[in-house]
Order: C-alpha cells, then sequence, then structure tokens
C-alpha cells in the first residue's frame, strides 16, 4: 500500500507500488500466455466440425434418450445392491488398514519419525493420488472383474483419504489427557485406547461416514472398467447405444448420489 | 454369607469403571448391532469370489509390484509424453476456465451478498455440477462433442465450477460484514465494495481451494482418457489392456509424482497467503 502526491496537491491511496504492479502484470501475462498456449493444443487436436454439430447431435441424444425406458428398472436392482456393497465393505476394509497407517504417521503415536512415519506417508500419497478407476484397471487384470475388484479397489483408494485425515486429527488430540493416563502406569496400548482412541473417535466416525458417501459415488461407475456394480449396466446400454437405458441409469445414480449424501450430513449431524 | 460380604466390600471400594458406551440407549445399540451383523452376513454372501481366478492372478499380482521396481519409461515415452502433455494442458486450461466461472457463481450462490432470484439460479447449477461425477459428464460430453481433449476440458471445467463456487459462496457467507461494510459506507460502488470489502477476505481461502482443485483436476484428468476423452488414460488403459506393466508403473510413478510436486507446492502456496 502506498500513497502519492498529486499535481493539485491531494494524496492519493494506491494499493500497490508500481514496483508491486509491474511484478503482478508480467505475473498475469506469464498466466495468460500459458492459457492461450494450452488453448491452441487442444483446439489442434479437437475436430471442430463435430463441435459446431455438437447443438444439433444433443437434441438428437435427448430425443433418443427420453423418456427414462422405467421398465429396465427391474433388472437394476441387484446391480444397485452390489454397488451398496461395494461402496460399504469397501469402505469398512480401508478403514481397518487406515487406522494403524494413521497412527503411524502420526508426529505423536509414530514408532519411528526416521523410518516409518516415511514409509506411512508414502502409502498416504500413492493411495491416494491414483482414481478409483485406475485401480479398478489394475486389480481387474490381477484378479479378474468382478464386484470383488470392485471393492479392493474402493478400499486401496479410501486408505490414503481416511488414513490422511485422521492422523491430522490425532495429530491435533489434547496431550494432557494422554499424559494423565500415562500417569496412571497405564501401558502404550492402554494409552492409545483411553487416551487417544475416545479423542479421535468423533472424527474418525465423520470421517467414514464421509468416505462412504464419496465412495457411492465412486462405485457407481467403477463398472464402466468391469468391476461390478451398475456401472456395468450404464457401460453395456452405451455400448448398445440403448438411450433410454441410459437416462435410467444416470436417474439411478443421481437418486443414490443424493441419498448417500443426505445419508452422511444426517449421520455426521448426529455425531459432531 | 459370602454375599453379603462381596456387596459390602463393593459398597467400600466402589465399582470397577466401564468404558461408558457410545450409545445410551440399550435396545437402540442392540438393534444396530444387529443390523450391521445381517447385512455384513448379506453383503459378503452375495460378493462372488473366484479364488482360484484370485489365486491365479497373484503371479501377475507380483509381477506389477515386480514392475514398480523396473518401469519403463523408454519403450512408449512418445505415448506416456504425449499423453502426459495432454493431460496437463487441459489441467491448466481446464482449471482457468473453471475458476474463472466460478468466482461469479460463488458470488451469486453467498446469501449474504446476492438476491434470491440469483442465489436460486447459481445454487441449481452448483447442484447439477455435484451430482454428476466427472466421468459421467465425460461420457455424455464425448458422445456430444466427439473424442479428443476438449471434451475433457469441458468436463474439468464444468466439475471445477461445482467445487469452488460452492466453498467459495460459504466463505462469503461466513466473513466479517464489518470491513465490508465499512467500505459501503465510503460510497463505493458495488465493483469496488466487492473488490475491496469482499475479495481480501476470501482471497486466501480462493487461493488455497484453486491450487486444491488444480490438483484434484490433473488426478482426474488421468482418467477421462478410459472414456475417449483425452489425456493419459488413454495410453494407461492401453498398457493394462496389454499387460504392460512396466509401461503402466511408470506412468502411475509419474502420476504420483506430479501429484507430489503439487501438493508439496499448494502447501508453500497456501502457507505464504494465510
Amino acid at each position: 500500500m502506498v500513497t502519492h502526491t498529486l499535481a493539485d496537491g491531494t494524496r492519493k491511496w494506491d494499493r500497490r507500488t508500481t514496483g508491486q504492479r509491474l511484478v503482478h502484470w508480467f505475473g498475469w501475462l506469464i498466466g495468460v500466455a500459458v492459457f492461450v498456449y494450452a488453448w491452441n493444443e487442444i483446439s489442434k487436436v479437437t475436430t471442430w466440425f463435430f463441435v459446431w454439430d455438437a447443438p444439433r447431435i444433443a437434441s438428437d441424444i435427448f430425443g433418443r434418450a427420453t423418456p427414462p425406458r422405467w421398465s429396465y428398472m427391474d433388472q437394476l436392482w441387484e446391480p444397485i445392491w452390489d454397488t451398496l456393497n461395494i461402496a460399504t465393505l469397501g469402505t469398512i476394509a480401508a478403514l481397518f488398514m487406515a487406522v494403524p497407517v494413521a497412527f503411524l504417521a502420526a508426529r505423536n503415536t509414530t514408532p519411528s519419525k526416521l523410518f516409518i512415519r516415511p514409509i506411512a506417508l508414502l502409502i498416504i500419497v500413492s493411495t491416494r493420488s491414483i482414481n478409483s478407476l485406475i485401480w479398478a484397471l489394475l486389480l481387474i487384470a490381477i484378479i479378474g472383474p468382478g464386484v470383488f475388484a470392485g471393492i479392493v479397489a474402493i478400499s486401496i483408494r479410501s486408505i490414503g483419504f481416511c488414513a490422511k485425515l485422521l492422523y491430522e486429527a490425532i495429530e491435533e488430540i489434547n496431550e494432557d489427557q494422554v499424559e494423565a493416563i500415562t500417569a496412571t502406569g497405564a501401558s502404550r496400548w492402554q494409552v492409545m485406547a483411553f487416551g487417544i482412541v475416545p479423542q479421535i473417535m468423533p472424527a474418525f466416525a465423520g470421517i467414514a461416514v464421509f468416505r462412504w458417501d464419496i465412495n457411492i459415488r465412486e462405485s457407481t461407475v467403477l463398472g464402466l472398467v468391469g468391476a461390478g456394480g451398475i456401472g456395468l449396466q450404464l457401460s453395456a446400454s452405451l455400448n448398445t447405444l440403448a438411450w433410454p437405458q441410459v437416462t435410467l441409469i444416470l436417474l439411478v445414480i443421481l437418486v443414490a448420489v443424493v441419498i448417500g449424501e443426505w445419508v452422511s450430513a444426517k449421520v455426521r449431524g448426529m455425531i459432531i | 454369607m459370602t454375599g453379603t460380604s462381596v456387596s459390602e466390600l463393593d459398597m467400600l471400594i466402589g465399582n470397577r469403571w466401564k468404558k461408558p458406551p457410545l450409545i445410551k440407549r440399550q435396545w437402540l445399540r442392540w438393534v444396530l448391532v444387529l443390523g450391521a451383523l445381517a447385512y455384513m452376513v448379506a453383503a459378503i454372501g452375495s460378493v462372488e469370489v473366484n479364488w482360484a481366478r484370485v489365486y491365479q492372478g497373484l503371479d501377475r499380482g507380483a509381477a506389477f509390484v515386480a514392475a514398480f521396481a523396473s518401469p519403463d519409461f523408454v519403450t512408449r515415452a512418445t505415448d506416456i509424453r504425449e499423453g502426459m502433455i495432454e493431460s496437463i494442458l487441459m489441467t491448466i486450461a481446464a482449471s482457468v476456465v473453471g475458476i474463472t466461472i466460478s468466482i461469479p457463481i460463488g458470488l451469486g450462490a453467498a446469501r449474504n451478498i446476492a438476491p434470491l432470484p440469483v442465489y436460486l439460479v447459481c445454487r441449481g447449477i452448483i447442484a447439477v455440477s455435484r451430482a454428476l461425477q466427472e466421468i459421467i459428464v465425460a461420457i455424455i460430453l464425448v458422445a456430444i462433442f466427439g473424442f479428443g481433449p476438449l471434451a475433457g476440458f469441458l468436463t474439468l471445467s464444468f466439475a471445477t465450477i461445482g467445487f469452488l463456487s460452492k466453498l467459495l459462496a460459504e466463505e462469503i457467507e461466513s466473513m466479517d460484514k464489518v470491513p465490508a461494510e465499512a467500505v459501503k459506507a465510503t460510497g463505493s460502488r458495488w465493483g469496488q465494495w466487492i473488490n475491496y470489502g469482499v475479495q481480501p477476505q476470501v482471497m486466501p481461502r480462493l487461493i488455497g481451494l484453486s491450487i486444491y482443485r488444480i490438483d484434484i483436476n490433473f488426478r482426474e484428468s488421468a482418467i477421462l482418457g478410459l472414456v475417449g476423452a483425452g489425456g493419459i488414460g488413454a495410453t494407461l488403459n492401453t498398457a493394462f489392456d496389454r499387460y504392460e506393466y512396466d509401461t503402466a508403473a511408470a506412468i502411475l510413478l509419474i502420476i504420483i509424482g506430479i501429484v507430489m510436486v503439487l501438493e508439496y507446492l499448494s502447501g508453500v502456496i497456501r502457507a505464504r497467503v494465510q
């Protein structure tokens, strides 16, 4: 912030000095240049004819896709059940794996900051940065297509997410309570069970429900690569261009996502 | 005789401490536990696992783990490079466009600065964008716009809007009213009011969220290729289909590396602006 005197003697306030302004504009210039370059590269490989034709195609698809084929619902109940199971069992399995990882990653509970903590952090980063669809692709190649691959994919993907939030919660606990329990002569495990666990329990429950909500979303599309659930029907309908079925499946997914979000918001409201 | 003495002893030293249960009502506790057990039995029972197939696959799993130790960046270097560049370009373009659009929508979705009709429209856009997942939007857009990174770019922009506008609106709704009112009291126009009264309060959070979203966009761009929306996903899919685990491992390692760099950068930048 700077003020300077104008020719007529009044003082004028400015947010930035001239130097700051130059740096600011230079930053913007580089940003815009990068964006223009990125846009050019994308537009180079785009078939613009299709894009100009898009409104017609869109209305054509919309015409084919409505009304949804409601009778197809009979065949969807089982995939919906599978999808729910993938999300729920995947979340439960993930929590079992995430808890030890979180305790190993938190600064105040890790047995060794030098060796074990980096390994735990590496597990967290690598499982988090790879999408569940990619995990599903990989697992299908290894253990074959089906619901089981979906469950494992969801659980691996969720480890990093749950462990990261959980270890942050562990690092934020009140040390006084831990000290009080230690002072009673409790063993390491008793300190864990009575000093640390009660403090992170609300966070843990919140994380579990939050991740379950996300997993409901993700498990609906896992079938696109063959990992079970309603995505299988979606991909089959897309491949046969059965648009009315696609609409119905998308509606079902939308409803599932909304219900999942509602349940998770309710449960979190009750806990926290 | 002994019974009474025990109870007298109990009165003297008190009962052994027991952990209070999480749910106080006993019947509710039992209903929940039994319900959960019944669900687990039903769910696990309905999952068919072909253990023979899993057992066969263990070799391939081991091969994949081994591939991580010796990733092959060379054989498909051109494919990997082109795919990665496309992913990065999509991420950049979509983040810029998405963030630019989500700022006005975020302003419109904040109840304390937007009139009701605008608020409802903006909240509606956010709800639609958040309810549809990236991959489904990508399928629809690929059907409409054809294969290629344009569909991916549009998908990511659309997803960015839902994410960023919602969080920005929440930030604006919880801001401190006093500075905004002070700026308004100087007789500023609407644009000046937003720029000097509201913007400085939400800017640190907006920058942090934007960088977080760039990180997410990059991760998502890696899978859009599975449905033909451009980026590294197509190369990755091909590598898996051909059981070229060393190439797949190389791609995954690059993705993990870039995500780690982005996360580190976002940590540094967020620490600086906050």
